[in-house]
């Protein structure tokens, strides 16, 4: 899934032929009504490095992680207060011995499960446990075509090679594959090949999410940004590619909101339509919602249920809706469109989380982030920093991924 | 290729099936059938989801249509028509698919 997006798109069918969309019945943006779908991320562990994971910089030790039963209770109740899809991600969701049994779980109740996963850790006959025990969709991450930049990007050597296998597992499971390219100036330049990559694996969707910058992305910026001609052609090969493949591959794309004029809807607005566990059980209104600091996010091990802290807590009700808002958001013909961007990149950038997110052109530091980032894009060092629990470490010369 | 079948063409003779990567559910909390697919929740009117709920990969479209027509005493070349562009749609849109195995 999209590092940023709300993960759920309502989809875009034409009412005519009998599928209408879901989210147009209002109750969901309006009332806060319990989200569609929800991201599980079982474990902060991951064997990759990617230098722009949006796991938090503070990752989350694996001895404060959920136990199996509490994260089937969890399951159940998301089930009973009607979450319909679960996406089971990380870290590297595999990376848990019973994920397993957490899909066989998720089943029982009813819900819709979708792995996110790195790939590297299964075994063709995990995958076979995995379809057996439900799993209705897999994701792949890739960091390239090719093993040498791919392997290089994850920081883990026989990465690519090991993803290639396990999708075309998938496919021979008859599983559903979506794979998630996550673009940056390093590897833009493989896009056309990443896309008949995804045609030659038989893919259904193909993610090309543009990295957004938090956390450990912000911390790279300089080695990740792209140019704005980058961008243009991306956006081009984009198009053209949708249009030739409609109907054989889906390809949802994630622009970078630096170079975009408006800032992006982030998650669907903060609190309206989406939230994540942490592998400790914090109930967040994004992924990279712990950045900002002053909030305090509740826990499933707190004596509040889990719709209890959607609807009523305080780091939940902080940014939802417009209330809350500054100018130039408040008089904003916009405000309801976008809900005043991200409340994370508002806080990395401008010390307040508070603020109008400066992706915005209203922004008064739009000019100055923007300058920032084309700088960085023409001038920032390839050298990356690497995700890892010591804070990360610093790309070696002639590393490609050891 | 693992061997789904893409773009299959609806005749009276197909008998098709939700793939795996499709559920349809009644959704208790919202009281609404769902239709759901990966990263996406769809809400089928009632029709849609009657004819969705006879695609069992054992029932083949000319039964779906006798069903139908003997259910709303409706003229049978007419409800033939519109359940085959119906149920083309949904394969066209990936929500359906034929069953692998012949069972006659």
């Amino acid at each position: 899934m999209s590092p940023t997006e709300a993960n759920t798109n309502i989809a875009g069918v034409d009412p005519s032929d009998g599928l209408a969309v879901l989210e147009q019945r209002g109750s969901v943006a309006e009332t806060f009504g319990i989200p569609l779908a929800v991201l599980a991320e079982l474990t902060h562990r991951c064997p990759l490095q990617c230098p722009y994971c949006s796991n938090p910089v503070e990752l989350e030790r694996g001895g404060s992680e959920l136990t199996t039963e509490e994260w089937k209770n969890v399951l159940t109740e998301l089930a009973e207060i009607g979450v319909l899809q679960i996406h089971f991600s990380g870290g590297e969701p595999t990376a848990r011995k019973d994920l397993v049994e957490l899909v066989q779980h998720a089943s029982d109740v009813g819900l819709y499960s979708n792995l996110i996963t790195s790939a590297v850790l299964l075994t063709r006959e995990k995958l076979s446990a995995l379809a057996d025990a439900g799993l209705c969709h897999v994701q792949i991450s890739f960091q390239g075509n090719e093993p040498v930049l791919a392997d290089r990007v994850a920081g883990f050597k026989g990465a690519h090679q090991k993803k290639i296998e396990v999708a075309r597992w998938t496919r021979e499971l008859d599983l559903p594959l979506t794979v998630n390219a996550v673009m940056h100036r390093q590897n833009l330049f493989q896009l056309p090949d990443i896309i008949q990559m995804a045609l030659d694996m038989d893919a259904d969707r193909l993610e090309v999410a543009n990295v957004q910058y938090y956390g450990w992305a912000l911390r790279n910026r300089a080695a990740l940004m792209a140019s704005v001609a980058q961008i243009e052609e991306t956006s081009r090969i984009v198009e053209q590619a949708q249009a030739r493949l409609k109907g054989t591959l889906e390809i949802d794309y994630v622009v970078p909101d630096y170079y975009a004029l408006r800032p992006k809807k982030c998650m669907g607005g903060w609190g309206r339509q989406f939230f994540n566990i942490s592998p400790a059980g914090k109930i967040l209104p994004c992924h990279a919602a712990e950045s900002i600091t002053g909030l305090e996010f509740l826990s499933v091990r707190s004596n509040h249920s889990i719709a209890w802290i959607w609807q009523n807590s305080d780091a939940f009700n902080r940014y939802r809706g417009t209330g809350w808002m500054p100018e130039p958001c408040k008089s904003c013909e916009f405000r309801e469109v976008d809900f005043g961007g991200c409340r994370c990149q508002a806080f990395a950038l401008t010390g307040d989380a508070g603020n109008t997110d400066p992706a915005c052109t209203l922004s008064p530091m739009h000019e100055q982030i923007f300058k920032l980032a084309e700088q960085e894009a023409a001038g920032g060092s390839n050298r990356f920093l690497y995700r890892n629990f010591a804070g990360g470490t610093l790309e070696m010369d002639g590393d490609n991924g050891a | 290729m693992a061997g789904r079948i893409r773009n299959i063409t609806v005749s009276e003779a197909s008998r098709p099936i939700l793939p795996r990567h499709a559920k349809l559910k009644f959704d208790q909390t919202r009281q609404v059938w769902v239709l759901l697919a990966p990263e996406r929740v769809l809400a089928p009117d009632e029709i849609a989801v009657e004819v969705l709920r006879l695609c069992d990969g054992v029932r083949n479209v000319e039964q779906m249509v006798d069903h139908l027509a003997a259910k709303y005493t409706a003229e049978r070349g007419a409800i033939s028509a519109d359940v085959v562009a119906m149920l083309q749609d949904l394969a066209d849109k990936g929500f359906l698919t034929e069953a692998r195995e012949k069972t006659s």
